[in-house]
């Protein structure tokens, strides 16, 4: 499998560097380390279920309720996955620091200020880049909830206790292993976010033990060995997750567009209007610090700079190549594991599918800084690494993005399989017809969101961009990086706006091209 | 210069494997590529001005490699080793020379290093000093009206007035603190950090993190350098942010270029290495670095230099007592602050 291979790759020729040995003895028995080991997991299993129980009545009230706003909170709730780590640690400080908005309002009541550096830091950060994305799939599950099935709940008059049951829960519970795995990658091998809010190095994780290997130590064997515990620790973790049922929906749906017949009684709406509040002021507060440091810097000058435009359009090509690749390689990948067979059953194929999911994810448990240099040296044995830079980091960008879009159209695919799968066999629909009027009409929304997914994640991306050192590759992240790296954090701060609306209006145009015709929700 | 890239990205989209060799441009002049690191040659930073100033007089043609920082810069040439594209390397600084000089990558600078002059007297034949700096702790001097005047003050002072410092696993400034607690407390340093723990804020991966917990407000005193305020004098005409001096001394960073051994440029190499330590470069580090320049200008330092801290003692451990140390030094700190 192409994934194996670019990850493999890149850590064989890691250890093909001379010199190198192999240690896991020594590396596994080390005190430093198994407390390193124990942190990750703790963190990244606590940041996993606060994201995700968050999540779940989140994306009950978002679905259950239509308001104005509605699609625009949904697109920002894309939005962290785009934001530098940096500028979104420094956002949760300005809301929850010392000096934070909720620190200066208790200290306005008198009360003592808070003190979130620990374990409490990184889970609010955690839960603030995770949460939202979580919510996001757990919505697409629900909207992939046949539109029969509100019919019948409205024309039985459902109670909302009712509708969760039989309805809404069986359709969250097959997004939450996938949902939850990647949230638990993600938390596992942070960095940033981990450092800066854990407050001191009793909070360090595999991932900066793997930096300090390869870069402060530039010991590469042993940052591969810890690669490997790391991968092993996850994939772990995740066969526990991939024992969760999730058989894919049946039932024969006739396609229509979904539409809820539960028009939300009092009690409902006011808890929604409650979860809504709370979630997305918990989610929109760190952007709005965003958006206010923003607009205080001199934002004409930064859009009229040369380097800032030449930035712009880097990331939006490299985003745009990287999101597009990212949904060519996925689609091909799913539709080889639900291409119609008739006698292998959609069983097998549905496991074959979830073992793909988990194992393709584990690309993001493999460190970027060892994935940057293991292909650093295998390709600067056949070409100029410089020449290579675009490719590689969109290849890297798209790869990245595959566990999120693979989540997103796989199960809408599974969906599609199942009920499909014998109605066309019996039409004689095959090849390109069947892609036509079955799987098309299935995914295109789906597809809308892994783009958008895809491309915040590519635009947002610093680990493969920075790794060549370019003079003439610069993204948008990397500029900012560098001006806050010069002391010029007003620059900085008007560059992560720009980037987060050039995120927003991507995304917009994005799902408007996937949209069905009659209507963008 | 920037054009071909769009380009590239573009064509990448459509053909992937065709570009490795699309760059390959036909150059008459020799090119000289000099590894550094991306704020150097940023639009704001020295980068384009020495470019221009050396291809003025060399016929050939300059080429920046920018890397992430002086760790990074010495982990490509390992990466690389013999078969390096670099004729140059510029930015490494002198925690890494012990380092640096065991890879037997770098050959003698052959520079005449009369104009040079760094505070503590550091000379090599190899490493060029091209410009320094003091790691100085500073302060929001709106927060805090009474500064520490040492190192011991800040150990012990008042741990509701809170520092952001950087992780010494992980940046060059993390690990100047780690050095200046180890040149003035040797032994006790643990207990140092142990009481200085207290005091600090958070530990953050980099300098940029934790300059941006000063700049928003969350933290009142960060680990930098004594130069710092020098940019906001001269950049924003603000004197918010200030460097407090500590009567111990202040460690130093050096930062040094050099020449690759094999380079198959090595006369436009040392004439390069030249150029750096020539006051047509070290006029412009002040303002365009903000580090302290390491030979003679022949122009004065903005007034701004003028009102900054000037140590009374400089701190410099030995080169090689750091790399023999660093690793059983940071366990040390690790041990201290709690793991």
């Amino acid at each position: 499998m192409s994934l194996a291979l670019f990850l493999g790759g890149a850590l064989a020729a890691l250890l093909a560097t001379p010199g190198v040995r192999l240690d896991p003895v020594g590396v596994l028995a080390d005190p430093y380390l198994r407390s390193v080991v124990l942190f990750t997991l703790e963190q990244a299993s606590l940041s996993t279920l606060l994201s995700v129980a968050g999540a779940l009545p989140l994306a009950l009230a978002l679905h259950r309720t239509r308001f104005a706003g509605r699609g625009l909170l949904l697109r920002l709730f894309l939005l962290p996955q785009a934001l530098p780590v940096l500028v979104g640690a420094l956002a949760i400080i300005a809301v929850w620091g010392r000096n934070g908005i909720m620190s200066n309002g208790l200290a306005g009541l008198g009360l003592p200020r808070l003190d979130v550096y620990g374990l409490p830091g990184i889970l609010i950060a955690h839960v603030f880049f995770n949460l939202p994305l979580a919510t996001r799939l757990m919505v697409a599950a629900l909207d992939a909830v046949p539109a029969e099935s509100w019919r019948l709940a409205g024309q039985l008059a459902f109670p909302p206790a009712t509708t969760f049951r039989v309805i809404e829960w069986p359709a969250i519970r097959r997004a939450l292993p996938g949902a939850a795995s990647l949230v638990f990658m993600l938390c596992a091998t942070s960095f940033t976010l981990v450092l800066t809010l854990g407050g001191g190095p009793a909070a360090t994780t595999l991932e900066v033990a793997i930096y300090q290997a390869l870069r402060y130590d530039f010991d590469p064997g042993r940052a591969v060995v810890l690669a490997l515990v790391q991968v092993v620790l996850t994939g772990l973790v995740l066969a526990l997750l991939l024992r969760l049922n999730t058989a894919p929906a049946n039932g024969f749906s006739l396609g229509r567009r979904p539409v809820r017949h539960d028009g939300p009684s009092l009690p409902v709406r006011t808890a929604a209007i409650v979860i809504l509040s709370l979630g997305g002021g918990f989610v929109l507060s760190p952007f709005a610090a965003v958006v206010a440091r923003g607009l205080a810097a001199d934002l004409p000058r930064l859009l009229g700079e040369a380097a800032v435009q030449d930035a712009a359009l880097t990331s939006l090509l490299v985003a745009t190549a990287a999101a597009t690749l990212a949904l060519a390689l996925s689609t091909a990948l799913l539709l080889a594991v639900y291409a119609p067979r008739a006698t292998a059953g959609s069983a097998t194929a549905h496991s074959r599918a979830r073992l793909l999911d988990h194992a393709g994810g584990l690309v993001l448990v493999v460190p970027p800084v060892v994935i940057g240099a293991g292909w650093f040296l295998a390709l600067r044995q056949v070409a100029d690494v410089f020449a290579a830079a675009p490719v590689v980091v969109v290849a890297i960008n798209a790869v990245m993005a595959m566990p999120f879009v693979l989540r997103i159209l796989g199960p809408a695919l599974a969906t599609s399989a199942a009920r499909h799968d014998r109605l066309a066999e019996s039409l004689g629909l095959y090849g390109l017809a069947r892609l036509r009027h079955v799987e098309w009409p299935a995914v295109r929304g789906p597809l809308g969101l892994a783009f958008a997914f895809a491309l915040a994640l590519s635009l947002g991306d610093l680990g493969a961009a920075a790794l060549f050192g370019s003079e003439n590759f610069t993204t948008l992240p990397l500029l900012l990086l560098n001006r806050m790296g010069s002391y010029r954090t007003a620059d900085a701060a008007g560059l992560a706006l720009i980037l987060g609306v050039s995120c927003l209006a991507l995304m917009l145009c994005a799902e408007r091209a996937f949209a069905p015709r009659e209507n963008v929700a | 210069m920037r054009r071909p890239t769009h380009t590239a990205t573009l064509g990448l989209a459509l053909a992937l494997p065709i570009l490795a060799g699309a760059t390959a441009q036909a150059q008459e002049k020799p090119v000289l590529t000099v590894y550094t690191y991306e704020s150097f040659t940023a639009d704001w930073g020295p980068g384009p001005e020495v470019k221009q100033g050396f291809e003025a007089t060399c016929g050939c043609t300059l080429r920046f490699v920018g890397l992430e920082d002086g760790v990074a810069i010495l982990n490509r040439l390992k990466l690389e080793g013999a078969s390096t594209d670099a004729d140059v390397v510029l930015g490494l600084d002198t925690s890494l020379l012990a380092e640096a000089k065991a890879t037997g990558l770098f050959a003698e600078s052959g520079v005449d290093m009369t104009p040079v002059s760094v505070p503590g007297g550091y000379s090599d034949p190899v490493f060029v000093p091209f410009d320094y700096g003091w790691f100085a702790v500073v302060y929001d001097s709106e927060v805090i009206k009474t500064p520490p005047t040492s190192l011991e003050a800040l150990v012990s002072g008042d741990p509701g007035q809170k520092i952001a410092i950087e992780d010494p696993r992980t940046s060059t400034p993390g690990l100047g603190l780690l050095l200046w607690m180890k040149a003035v407390y040797g032994d006790d340093a643990a207990a140092k950090w142990k009481q200085l723990s207290g005091r600090i804020l958070t530990v953050t991966p980099g300098w940029s993190e934790a300059y941006g917990l000063l700049t928003s407000g969350e933290a009142p005193m960060v680990l930098s350098y004594t130069t710092s305020p020098a940019y906001h004098l001269i950049e924003e005409s603000s004197d918010r942010y200030k460097a407090a001096a500590f009567s111990e001394g202040h460690y130093i960073q050096v930062e040094v270029a050099a020449r690759t051994a094999k380079s198959d440029q090595p006369d436009l190499a040392s004439r390069f290495l030249t150029y750096l330590v020539s006051p047509d470069v070290q006029n412009v580090l002040p303002t365009t670095n903000w580090m302290m320049p390491a030979a003679q200008t022949d122009k004065p330092l903005p007034a701004a230099f003028g009102t900054l801290v000037k140590p009374e003692k400089t701190l410099m451990l030995d080169p090689q007592a750091v790399a023999d140390h660093r690793r059983a030094w940071t366990d040390e700190w690790l041990q201290a602050l709690g793991r």
